[in-house]
């Protein structure tokens, strides 16, 4: 039922093959979000899993899909809490400057 | 939102209780902030929607029903606010953006087939890599980066961002997959470069 991968499995994509275009491969794309979320339906997911151990091109997507997913939710670039100028300005705009000194963890 | 979500009196805040609506604001700045940041992507115009997202905040809480959670009400002003302004630097938007359901099946075919989840670890830590992660979030049309930022940075549910955004469930699932799937096509593009070289 499976295509035979296009590509050698060892080799990288290149621009003169760009397109992966096994026909189970692409039906199956709809449903990888789910799949990587672990809130798609048992049956789909089987199936998924199943293609996966004969498709390494599919194999590779899944995998860098969930680690690009986990990428962005692992990067802490934001400090946490607000900026206090922009903790202050935002306090004075809203007419609440005699709150600017109070611990904002105090306030929980 | 989870469910230690904080907890806030509406009839005091109705009332125009300052101190509960300084809590308030204390609690959803950052979250908000950061929202706004990803989306703008500088921190003078991230001000600016943190400001006026309270703002309206306040003046709309009287009619604020509570059909919704305040957590969810907020992240909808500060959304709409970031969007708005985005369009205003960028009035000539293509309809591929506005209605990305329109968009090419092309988008959804991945083009990397490059695995670079072996990189080591630190790889992805440095600055560069974080410029990158950025640079790509920034590369999303408008209607695709905030349904990512909503769900796998801010990590609100799908329900959750189907109700900030107004939006179906089905829509917002589609978004996020593509968002995801382009994301996944520039960050292979970029990792893929820094894989050792192999031996031939």
């Amino acid at each position: 039922m499976n295509d035979q991968p296009k590509n050698d499995p060892s080799q990288e994509s290149n621009d003169s093959n760009p397109v992966h275009e096994h026909g189970q491969c692409h039906s199956l794309l709809a449903y990888l979000s789910d799949f990587v979320d672990g809130t798609l339906d048992e049956s789909l997911c089987h199936e998924i899993t199943s293609h996966m151990a004969n498709c390494s091109n599919c194999r590779i997507v899944v995998d860098t899909l969930r680690k690009t997913v986990s990428l962005y939710q692992s990067t802490d670039d934001f400090p946490p809490g607000l900026p206090d100028q922009v903790r202050q300005r935002l306090l004075r705009k809203l007419d609440l400057a005699d709150y600017v000194d109070r611990n904002p963890a105090d306030n929980h | 939102m989870n469910n230690s979500e904080p907890q806030f009196s509406l009839t005091a805040l109705q009332n125009g209780d300052r101190a509960e609506f300084s809590r308030l604001v204390d609690t959803y700045s950052p979250l908000l902030y950061r929202l706004a940041l990803k989306m703008l992507g500088n921190q003078q115009d991230a001000e600016d929607v943190l400001q006026n997202t309270f703002i309206k905040a306040l003046q709309h809480l009287k009619g604020f029903e509570g059909r919704s959670s305040l957590s969810t009400w907020l992240y909808r002003i500060a959304t709409n606010e970031s969007l708005m302004l985005m369009r205003k630097h960028k009035p000539e938007t293509p309809l591929s953006d506005i209605l990305p359901e329109t968009a090419d099946e092309e988008d959804f075919t991945p083009r990397q087939f490059t695995d670079w989840c072996c990189l080591p670890e630190q790889d992805f830590l440095t600055a560069e890599s974080r410029s990158a992660l950025d640079a790509a979030i920034r590369s999303l049309p408008d209607t695709l980066r905030i349904v990512f930022i909503l769900r796998d940075i801010e990590n609100l549910s799908i329900q959750e961002t189907s109700d900030i955004l107004g939006l179906t469930i089905t829509a917002v699932k589609t978004r996020l997959l593509r968002a995801r799937l382009r994301l996944r096509e520039n960050l292979g593009a970029y990792f893929g470069e820094r894989l050792p070289e192999r031996n031939d």
